[in-house]
């Protein structure tokens, strides 16, 4: 059996369901964060700062932070491995895939902490 | 096994029909978001660190650059979105005919070509 060792859920059931999920709290976080700066034209930084320390407010940022993580990897992991291929490349796509996928997850991981950094250093 | 052995589809040589060209542009409006999501870490670094990074947030987005930038990113993000909700859409089993999915293709781009005039009409 081939195990694909790079996906996020080991398997494409978990990987749909995780992709959808993640989908909706992105979507939920990005018509809100829309909605607010464009019904606050004259945002002020005390009020900016005010709705980023409000713990509810780090939760939603911190999920979906963590939603694209998961997406992202989901997503991108999909593209490699349908462009990056022996067929379209010859034998060098294997490595260059693989050294492809390592750098998202490390981008990935990276954006994650820069995010808990950010929202408890407020 | 046979390195030549026959392909099943070989999408080199299929023409893309439109729901296919939604589908594209999904992946390539996501691998774009996956760099606007470190630009948009960095704006909210920025922004929250002090006053004086607000403001320099704020004088950044001001300028035309930026707005450009800002622009596209408004894009990928709207045209990802609806095309994303068409899928969640067709999940659910609305749209999943020949004729459906033509019919729900042709929506993402009305809807999303109005998102992102709006999202202009928004940074300038």
């Amino acid at each position: 059996m081939v195990t694909s060792v790079t996906t996020l859920g080991r398997s494409g059931l978990s990987d749909w369901l995780i992709q959808r999920v993640t989908a909706i709290i992105i979507a939920a976080y990005t018509i809100f964060m829309v909605g607010y700066l464009v019904a606050n034209p004259d945002l002020t930084y005390v009020q900016w700062v005010q709705l980023n320390q409000n713990n509810w407010m780090r939760i939603f940022t911190l999920f979906t932070a963590l939603s694209i993580a998961a997406h992202a990897w989901i997503g991108l992991w999909s593209v490699l491995t349908d462009y990056i291929t022996v067929r379209l490349m010859g034998p060098k796509a294997v490595p260059l895939r693989i050294v492809l996928e390592l750098g998202m997850i490390v981008l990935i991981l990276a954006y994650v902490v820069w995010a808990i950094d950010i929202l408890w250093g407020i | 096994m046979r390195k030549e052995r026959p392909v099943n589809l070989d999408i080199g040589t299929i023409r893309f029909p439109l729901p296919a060209i939604v589908s594209i542009l999904h992946r390539i409006s996501g691998v774009m978001l996956f760099f606007v999501a470190g630009l948009l870490l960095w704006v909210l670094d920025a922004s929250l660190s002090s006053s004086q990074g607000f403001a320099d947030v704020k004088a950044c987005l001001a300028h035309p650059v930026t707005q450009v930038v800002l622009w596209g990113s408004l894009a990928a993000l709207g045209y990802h979105l609806v095309a994303g909700i068409r899928h969640l859409i067709m999940d659910i089993g609305i749209g999943e005919s020949w004729k459906g999915g033509v019919m729900g293709a042709r929506l993402v781009f009305v809807v999303s070509v109005i998102l992102i005039v709006l999202a202009g009409v928004w940074v300038w």
